[in-house]
């Protein structure tokens, strides 16, 4: 079986994200990249399946620009077998990367689709239910848990009244969730290696693939700026603020 | 802050490895000056200490612009090699120099972590960096070595299987150049530790694993030796210039980090209503450690270049190795000033990250030294010592 794995390049968890002088997105110039930590987890997962000798194969696949090179990369320096790029410069939307991946998927025929629940860029939470959808394939979102018995396979989910269980067939999507597993860091024998691991580049176009945009960005703009908090001396009194000052109750 | 480097993969994951060892962990040996074992063994077991030992003998045969990131990197990240970098090079004298069924013996072993050699010894407590006047001597007695003497400042020879160990093997009156004479063998300490070998701990003002050691008629097998007998005070300068090399890249990570918190805790601290980096008594000395820290990462960068071109780069690894160690220590400085009293509590790692950085302005050669090699070997002036 092999197992595709998305990968996103994304402003480093790290760096504090501030607005472009336009007002048109998040300035990037001369910032950190990293791949999306909830691919990390993904990557991870999708490696300790064909460690647990379930899968073959595992394919590492990123879209965007050129420089997405070097967040597959780090994919293989994990432990990915190849890595795959669908190079573009122009804006992605969620559904143009599902349909994309759906694209591949339709020429890998891999038996088990992995993507992050979300991006930390964009948090939009969407590809990889949009993608299942396209592939009218089943989908479990937010795992937790992930267990492969043959075709089949179980999946826990943390939901707000405790762990939902699924089961479903393969081939399926799982997105992950934060807890699913502590993504590893490279060796440097390994990070050498995926140097020398084959990395396919190719165009929207190649793959037949429309992405224009659905959405248009009117704005971005920084949030307002929190406002110090108040020290109350009795409930009384915070009932009180709550009700004539905040008028929330 | 953003800088153009090198190695980025290998940068990034040596990151990630040293999230796992916070300040807690690091805070938890400084006080039961403990060493760092888990964190040596995650460094080893990730390969980044066999990062210069050639692949065909099980390392990973990078240049040294990538052990120069490793290193960095591990004290960018508020931990410390200082307790393994010299596992990565003190290799060096018998990769060049050591015959090839030597390199088939210790090599691999040493790329995989499971031969430790990360002890040097040269330092006495007679002859300090008068090198040529040292005490210790080897006397060949049939199939093998007698030695007798002593030696100081032998970092990590606790945590060590083999010591490179500089002697004497003809009296200094018995020959033409004061540096001929001396020898280089490989010690396994393993056979001796305990009988003819003694190592006494040294506890110093941080967390450093030194000590002294003492030979009592050790025997050492003939076939330990590396290279010729004599020439050994050669091939230890042939190692100098790396590990000033790797020290100064230690002290670029130190400055950065120091720099990182002092901007950091400027910009967040607030008294009188306002950031206190708002100052330019605060921001400057902040903002003069970054300048100097950039140009002494240039002269950094310079010496790896020509090492990595196969010169020798003498004058440039000993001025990167001074000037980074003076921009780490004024970084060290800013930032103890910068965090005012929470500079000098234990869980801000400041003031063990300040003990720590403070050891490259000594170590491996003092300042004093390299300007006057620098007097001497650059400008041509009279030999002052």
């Amino acid at each position: 079986m092999k197992i595709l794995v998305a990968v996103k390049r994304v402003l480093d968890y790290n760096v504090k994200a501030r607005v472009n002088s336009e007002g048109t997105g998040i300035d990037l110039a001369n910032v950190k990249m990293s791949m999306n930590p909830f691919d990390e987890i993904a990557v991870e997962e999708a490696l300790r399946i064909k460690e647990a000798g379930k899968a073959d194969e595992v394919i590492a696949v990123s879209m965007g620009v050129s420089q997405s090179q070097e967040t597959i990369r780090t994919a293989l320096a994990m432990g990915a077998d190849r890595g795959i790029l669908v190079e573009t410069d122009a804006e992605l939307q969620p559904l143009a990367v599902a349909k994309l991946l759906a694209a591949i998927a339709a020429r890998e025929e891999p038996g088990l689709v992995i993507v992050g629940k979300q991006a930390i860029d964009d948090d939009s939470n969407q590809t990889g239910q949009m993608f299942a959808a396209l592939m009218d394939w089943p989908q479990a979102t937010f795992a937790s848990s992930v267990e492969i018995d043959g075709e089949q396979m179980k999946i826990s989910r943390e939901v707000d009244g405790g762990m939902e269980s699924l089961s479903m067939s393969l081939p399926a999507l799982i997105t992950t969730d934060l807890r699913l597993n502590e993504p590893r860091y490279a060796k440097l024998p390994n990070i050498m290696k995926a140097k020398k691991k084959p990395l396919d580049v190719m165009s929207p176009e190649d793959l037949e693939v429309d992405i224009s945009s659905r959405l248009k960005t009117l704005k971005v703009e920084e949030p307002e700026q929190r406002k110090a908090g108040e020290i109350v001396g009795s409930v009384a009194e915070l009932v009180d603020k709550l009700k004539n000052e905040a008028k929330v109750i | 802050m953003k800088y153009e480097v090198e190695h980025p993969e290998i940068r990034e994951n040596v990151a990630k490895l040293c999230a796992d060892f916070p300040g807690e962990y690091w805070r938890k040996c400084d006080r039961e000056q403990a060493y760092p074992t888990e964190f040596v063994q995650a460094l080893t077991e990730a390969g980044f200490l066999g990062v210069l030992i050639p692949e065909e003998y099980g390392g990973s045969g990078l240049p040294i612009s990538a052990a120069c990131a490793i290193l960095e990197e591990v004290h960018r990240n508020g931990c410390n090699a200082a307790a393994c970098h010299a596992q990565m090079y003190t290799m060096g004298t018998v990769l060049r120099h050591g015959s090839e069924e030597q390199k088939q013996r210790y090599l691999p072993g040493i790329a995989d972590g499971s031969l430790r050699l990360q002890a040097f010894g040269v330092t006495e407590p007679t002859s300090g960096t008068d090198t040529t006047a040292l005490r210790t001597t080897a006397r060949l007695e049939g199939d093998q070595y007698r030695v007798n003497g002593q030696k100081i400042w032998t970092s990590r020879a606790e945590h060590s299987d083999l010591m490179l160990l500089l002697c004497r093997t003809t009296p200094r009156d018995q020959v033409a150049k004061k540096t001929d004479g001396l020898s280089v063998m490989l010690v396994d300490m393993r056979e001796v530790r305990g009988k003819s070998l003694t190592i006494r701990p040294i506890r110093t003002m941080m967390n450093h694993a030194t000590t002294e050691v003492f030979f009592d008629d050790m025997p050492v097998p003939k076939d330990s030796l590396i290279g010729e007998e004599g020439k050994g005070f050669r091939y230890i300068l042939s190692g100098m210039n790396a590990e000033r090399i790797l020290i100064s890249a230690e002290c670029v990570g130190d400055a950065k980090w120091f720099i990182e918190k002092a901007a950091a805790y400027a910009g967040e601290r607030s008294v009188f209503n306002r950031p206190i980096g708002q100052n330019q008594g605060i921001q400057f000395p902040i903002a003069q450690a970054y300048s100097q820290m950039r140009s002494s990462e240039l002269m950094l960068r310079e010496a790896i270049r020509l090492y990595e071109m196969g010169e020798n780069p003498g004058e440039e690894a000993n001025l990167a190795k001074m000037q980074c160690a003076d921009a780490s220590w004024a970084a060290a400085e800013a930032c103890v000033q910068t965090h005012g009293g929470f500079g000098f509590a234990e869980e801000y790692d400041i003031e063990r990250k300040f003990r720590e950085a403070r050891l490259y302005q000594v170590a491996p050669i003092s300042t004093n030294l390299i300007l006057s090699y620098v007097a001497e070997h650059v400008l041509g002036l009279p030999r002052s010592y």
